[in-house]
């Protein structure tokens, strides 16, 4: 199938397409579907033919064999989308009115955002008794390919086999879930603590307190953040050894303290908001303490965006862990971690040719971590759509 | 216009002494390490007269403030020192050899240069494609072509840089072997051959920096379109090109130059992990090597490099943003 030949399709498929359309137009009056299809522009027809194509060569490879990997690609998208489908349509019958309200006006992805989230939350909670295995235990034979066929140098006791020192693979891959999301889930509560804690004490004390926080915030930001917890990372590993554990403890403090600046801009920014309201000066008017004035009174105004940006927040808590653990300088290695399982795998992309299983682990560690992301992104996307007033 | 340019050069200032900070910021932490390079290297075993000779000769005995200034009017002038890991400690071993030393500076030029090419490359490539998409996406809002797309770009945000890394490597290396996967870049390589070897990673960074630059171009049309003035264009009867490229477009110039300086400057942080995947001979590379060997004076000037870039595009988004909108260049 060279490129000409599908060029070739295309432009067919497309012309077939403008065909209907004019006659959608022609033909059907009463019919909300027709007519919506013969308004559509032009540019919704060529992506038309485009996922038509697709799925002709999908459904070819499907007979004639071969192209493994685009076909586990094709049928990976549409099993999201039909998983995404059908938790939207079990929300929408099941429940309180008013999650089947929620559930009725929300688009597919955000449903399928919603269940991956909880499927990982599962996965993460209960990674003891999901996994076969323990995540550091060691078995005589290593190097098992996947797919637990003996003749070929696999194991059944090892479904996605073992890596060079002969740890399951699939039991890292599920401790990866506990390990990878959970601590940076927990790094992201402490960002949150600390900004918005710097955040509305700035915005409530103003003065010089605010100047000195912000100035310090503003030259901690103007360093990449990447860079920046790479040369922390590197100090703290000269300075604590080769404790593992250490490491990694010091690693959530780093990213948090990181993180938290950006989480000072947005609570210091929410919080200006809230203090020049009347009813914040007649609360400083009434003589109330600091420690009011922050819980009772910014608070409960700020939490709509600061739940936002939490989401975001932890994808990029997230996906900074990972691209640490994948330098090596991030979670450290007895506890399974999906960064540095793409780092240690990442060879046997090589062998695509002869075994698409073996090639595709470490895309599996680092689809995990893509995919969690995404799920997330497309939840804060929704919530963020609801909210704005970016509805055209 | 004398304002203006007022303006510029109090930002300019600004830019500065903030870059001054994070030196300061970036010495203090570096030089805060319990140990030093010359007990690194002699191990254990070492003699304090060992240690002391070495110290004494890359400069570590001296105060720390007396280093620091030397370093920055160094820095300034482009001498970022000596590499601790290249130079011979000709003076230890009791050689008086000491002219071979391997300047900071000396490794960082090159590998500069070849960054530079990457993020230029990715920087043509991903400019047209995401301005093209992102304005697209906006005028046929609501649309399936316009979720697709959205879709897609939410997709490549939120993956890791290594993900798409190795998924291109998968598709355009090894099931079909058109690119090399590893980027082995010399200096006396031909333009061609240089470009064929730098085209993956360019490709990774691309998809990135692409969504998001096609995200941020897509907000910032669809709110110029939901402004008076356009309503009232279209009201009178103009056709739908016109609205975009004479009325839309002068005042979506200035959103549109931010979004692009400020992924230029996300570009930085994502040009270290892509380096070390494809093994391309730039400045990430170089820093997290040194990370790894403590290397003190090429970590220093990396992370000044990366700072000073970062904020000099940031600076760029600034300026572009004062001079396109008028209203700006008046402070509240």
């Amino acid at each position: 199938m060279n490129l000409t030949f599908s060029f070739a399709i295309f432009l067919v498929t497309l012309f077939v397409l403008l065909i209907m359309r004019r006659f959608a137009g022609l033909a059907a009056h009463n019919l909300t579907l027709l007519q919506h299809f013969s308004k559509t522009s032009l540019i919704n027809l060529i992506v038309y033919a485009g996922v038509f194509i697709a799925l002709v060569y999908y459904l070819v490879f499907l007979f004639i064999g071969g192209a493994t990997f685009y076909k586990w690609a094709v049928q990976g998208i549409i099993g999201l989308g039909l998983c995404g489908f059908l938790f939207r349509l079990l929300g929408k019958n099941i429940g309180t009115k008013k999650t089947k309200q929620a559930f009725a006006k929300m688009p597919v992805t955000a449903a399928l955002g919603i269940l991956l989230i909880f499927l990982y939350a599962t996965v993460a909670i209960f990674a003891d008794f999901l996994a076969p295995y323990g995540q550091a235990e060691i078995f005589p034979k290593a190097n098992l390919i996947p797919g637990g066929n003996p003749d070929f140098g696999g194991d059944p006791a090892h479904i996605l086999g073992t890596d060079q020192i002969g740890r399951d693979l699939l039991s890292r891959l599920i401790y990866g879930a506990q390990n990878t999301v959970g601590i940076a889930f927990i790094t992201t509560c402490l960002a949150f603590l600390i900004g918005i804690f710097f955040g509305f004490l700035s915005a409530s004390l103003g003065g010089w307190f605010d100047q000195i926080i912000s100035r310090i915030v503003d030259i901690i930001m103007s360093i990449p953040q990447l860079i920046f917890a790479l040369l922390l990372m590197t100090l703290v590993t000269a300075w604590v050894g080769s404790e593992r554990w250490l490491i990694t403890m010091y690693m959530i403090l780093i990213i948090a303290f990181l993180d938290s600046t950006r989480v000072f801009r947005l609570s210091r920014a929410v919080g200006m908001n809230i203090v020049v309201m009347d009813f914040f000066e007649a609360a400083k008017l009434r003589g109330e303490n600091l420690s009011y004035l922050v819980f009772h009174e910014i608070m409960p105004n700020a939490v709509a965006p600061l739940l936002a940006e939490f989401g975001l927040r932890f994808c990029f808590v997230f996906l900074t862990i990972s691209s640490l653990s994948f330098l090596g300088i991030g979670i450290q290695p007895p506890l399974a971690d999906w960064g540095t399982m793409v780092r240690d795998l990442s060879q046997f992309i090589n062998f695509a040719a002869f075994s698409p299983l073996t090639a595709s682990l470490p895309l599996m560690a680092a689809g995990a971590i893509a995919l969690l992301t995404v799920a997330v992104n497309f939840v804060v996307d929704w919530v963020l759509q609801m909210t704005s007033g970016l509805k055209d | 216009m004398f304002k203006i340019a007022d303006i510029i050069i109090r930002r300019l200032g600004l830019g500065l002494v903030t870059l001054f900070f994070v030196s300061v910021l970036i010495f203090i932490s570096v030089n805060s390490l319990p140990g030093d390079f010359a007990q690194e290297i002699l191990g254990q075993g070492a003699t304090p007269e060992a240690v002391a000779a070495i110290r004494a000769e890359i400069g570590l005995d001296r105060p720390i403030y007396e280093r620091y200034f030397d370093w920055l009017f160094g820095a300034v002038q482009g001498n970022f020192g000596t590499s601790y890991a290249r130079s011979m400690f000709a003076e230890a071993w009791g050689s008086t050899a000491t002219a071979n030393f391997n300047t900071v500076a000396q490794q960082l030029e090159p590998r500069f240069f070849n960054t530079l090419f990457l993020a230029g490359l990715t920087a043509v490539i991903a400019i047209p494609i995401s301005l093209i998409f992102g304005i697209m996406a906006a005028l046929y809002r609501s649309s399936f072509f316009d979720r697709v797309v959205n879709v897609s770009s939410l997709t490549s945000i939120s993956s890791p840089e290594f993900f798409v890394a190795y998924t291109l490597i998968l598709i355009f290396a090894v099931l079909n072997p058109l690119l090399p996967s590893l980027s082995n870049i010399h200096d006396d390589m031909g333009f061609g051959e240089r470009f064929e070897r730098t085209l993956l990673p360019a490709l990774t960074l691309t998809l990135v920096v692409t969504a998001h630059m096609m995200r941020m171009t897509r907000a910032a049309i669809i709110n110029l379109l939901a402004s008076e003035y356009i309503e009232m264009a279209r009201l009178k009867g103009l056709s739908a090109f016109r609205i975009i490229v004479v009325h839309a477009l002068p005042n979506a110039l200035a959103p549109i130059i931010n979004v692009i300086a400020l992924n230029l400057a996300y570009l930085i942080t994502g040009v270290v992990v892509v380096e070390v995947v494809f093994v391309y001979p730039g400045i990430g590379q170089l820093f997290v090597d040194s990370v790894k060997i403590r290397d003190i004076p090429v970590v220093q000037a990396c992370c000044l490099v990366f700072a000073a870039a970062y904020i000099l595009l940031n600076l760029l988004a600034d300026v572009m943003a004062i001079l396109s909108n008028p209203r700006l260049r008046i402070p509240k």
